[in-house]
């Protein structure tokens, strides 16, 4: 019953908690994020997280961030599962009827024990209460440092179960945060927590892309006074000018292998579309345009690349196989359509559009040729969607200062992320965890 | 289950009447780009160009050798015949020319600008000159991107049809990324949507 009442709200999952607590950024100045719902709030599931049996010797539990998770997403709401006495720990120990009577359709119970050998033992169940039946019990053996990773593991696993799409709580975002001149790529997890700074740099930083195993995330930079494509490793620190080549390079996009690399350049006149390796060798052109070519992005199956071209009049998007050839033109409404997204089971795309003035995220059906707007603007930009295609973080300007929002992919339940104190751009959404 | 589906469902009906009724001339609203000099642009940078510049190697791991061969390499050039560049009563000392939205188009008011840094090119083969091309904060940055590069390129290209050399001037783009003005209206728009020309050395 679960399942099936929630259903209708598949697309509303994976609001991720984006309360984004730029602290460790030595440089940022410690500033909360706070979410806002903006619209669309509705039913959600109602789900009760027990304490776990034994969470109280460590500083840190596991309950709290796994409710935490869950809440955030919009789509579960916590109710109270507090001065139950026994406290409930495993399966067994859950009386439906008493959980019904406070208003939750599932429940999750659990419990930490010290191992021997220093490491601390996570049990856990998920218990429908309404038809009855343990959908989830399980257990880790972790560290002490794994106490925030686990809860994240736990919130994913409750999450795919009750929703039916992967939970996105243990994945990380990137974004570039402004002060002053300084621009800074931060790499979070999910939830905001634990921000790095991966680069800082005192000319602009934009679009981060991830590479699909994590492991890596190319940008843009001016620090040579013109815009020169970067890959960076996030476990060493070490970066490649990938392409550096006379005039501009931009615009890189991983490939689903992770191998190579689109960009834009300008080197040999114009811009245009070119394939590399992810390690700046092997280059070749794509395509050979009289006009702009740019913003490429995979297709997920590798073969072909969405990308922005002004060729025929106005910037729209085009598709086109990665060794080139024919050209597929994919929007037509309206004279500015740009920034193409691949939604990840490749049936569509989340784009940027023009009406009227207002740049809008939007989505479109490659079959259907349907699009749905799903922001109002009026500078609405750099869209990315969740790994698991349920949600778009984006970014605009509010008072003056860049500020990260998402919108589920049904456009119903949107989220406004801010901060007193940052200037926050070009959010880009990290694969699922491995 | 495929969510996009349903979800796009909703606006079906509604954006295919939209799309039967403007089809890709819906140039509505925005200010429209001149397509005859866009062509013209177009063919120049058809043209492999800049290509012998010899300044980007794939692979390269020395951003700062590669990123500015066409700028620094030859530091000063433009100093010793250049003090025109910094006579506020000479046109060489104005380095900015502005561009209408969403246009790369020289307008005829900034030819003349842009013919006297071209002659100067051509007087002063040593000199060495980076275009600049910026737009206003409209849109997506990428695309902008390569926006402030068509301007940049168009620039050049006036330079370069009354006898300036390719590797004389390289050409880059700021996008919107560096907005001189920062306010959000059309004042601060119009002055940012700019190439700026910036020589060697200076």
């Amino acid at each position: 019953m679960i399942p099936m009442n929630f259903l209708r709200s598949l697309s509303r999952a994976a609001l991720v908690a984006l309360s984004l607590a730029f602290a460790a950024a030595a440089p940022v100045a410690r500033a909360q994020l706070t979410i806002e719902i903006v619209g669309g709030t509705g039913t959600a599931i109602p789900i009760a997280v027990s304490g776990f049996e034994g969470e109280s010797a460590w500083p840190l539990g596991i309950s709290g961030v796994v409710a935490a998770d869950l809440g955030r997403s919009g789509l579960f709401r916590n109710v109270d599962a507090g001065g139950v006495v026994p406290r409930p720990a495993r399966a067994e120990d859950v009386k439906p009827d008493f959980w019904r009577a406070r208003g939750a359709d599932a429940v999750v119970v659990g419990s930490m024990q010290a191992a021997a050998d220093g490491r601390v033992e996570v049990r856990y169940a998920l218990v429908d209460v309404v038809r009855g039946g343990t959908l989830i019990a399980t257990q880790f053996v972790v560290t002490r440092e794994q106490f925030r990773a686990t809860a994240h593991r736990i919130a994913d696993e409750v999450y795919e179960k009750l929703i039916g799409h992967p939970g996105v709580f243990s994945t990380r975002i990137a974004y570039i945060a402004k002060q002053g001149s300084r621009y800074q790529l931060v790499v979070a997890d999910a939830d905001g927590a634990e921000p790095q700074t991966v680069v800082s740099a005192g000319e602009p930083l934009l679009s981060p892309r991830w590479s699909p195993d994590g492991t890596r995330i190319a940008y843009v930079s001016l620090e040579q006074k013109k815009p020169v494509v970067y890959v960076q490793n996030l476990a060493t620190g070490g970066r490649t000018a990938v392409a550096a080549f006379r005039g501009s390079n931009s615009a890189p996009a991983f490939s689903p292998d992770g191998r190579k690399l689109a960009v834009t350049l300008t080197r040999d006149g114009g811009s245009q579309l070119y394939l590399m390796n992810a390690d700046g060798t092997d280059l070749r052109r794509i395509l050979s345009s009289p006009s702009i070519d740019t913003e490429a992005w995979f297709m997920p199956d590798g073969r072909s690349l969405l990308f922005t071209s002004d060729r025929g009049g106005s910037p729209q998007i085009y598709r086109v196989g990665v060794d080139g050839g024919a050209v597929e033109r994919i929007t037509f409404d309206g004279s500015y359509n740009v920034a193409p997204r691949a939604l990840p089971d490749g049936k569509g795309m989340v784009y940027v559009r023009r009406d009227g003035g207002r740049y809008q995220v939007a989505t479109l059906d490659f079959a259907t040729r349907q699009t749905q707007v799903l922001t109002a603007g009026p500078l609405d930009e750099s869209p990315s969607l969740a790994p698991n295609g349920q949600l778009v973080l984006y970014a605009n300007d509010s008072g003056g200062r860049g500020i990260l929002n998402a919108v589920s992919i049904d456009g119903r339940v949107k989220q406004r992320i801010v901060s007193p104190a940052l200037d926050v751009r070009e959010p880009a959404w990290g694969p699922l965890a491995r | 289950m495929n969510r996009p589906d349903r979800l796009l469902a909703v606006a079906a009906l509604a954006v295919l009447l939209a799309g039967c009724q403007t089809p890709q001339s819906g140039q509505t609203g925005a200010p429209i780009e001149n397509r005859a000099a866009a062509g013209a642009a177009g063919a120049g940078s058809g043209a492999s160009t800049a290509g012998a510049g010899g300044a980007g190697v794939a692979g390269t791991q020395t951003p700062g050798r590669a990123g500015s061969a066409g700028t620094s390499g030859s530091g000063g050039s433009a100093a010793g015949a250049g003090s025109a560049l910094r006579d506020p009563a000479s046109i060489l000392s104005k380095r900015s020319v502005y561009f209408d939205f969403d246009s790369f188009v020289v307008k005829d008011e900034s030819r003349p600008i842009i013919e006297a840094h071209g002659r100067y090119l051509v007087a002063n083969r040593g000199a060495r000159m980076t275009i600049q091309g910026n737009t206003d904060e409209r849109g997506s940055r990428e695309y902008n991107i390569a926006l402030g590069q068509k301007r940049a390129d168009a620039m050049k290209r006036m330079m370069t049809l009354i006898g300036a050399q390719e590797s004389q001037v390289e050409t880059v783009s700021f996008g919107k990324e560096k907005p001189r003005r920062s306010g959000h209206d059309e004042t601060s728009w119009a002055e940012n949507r700019r190439g700026d020309i910036v020589y060697s050395g200076e």
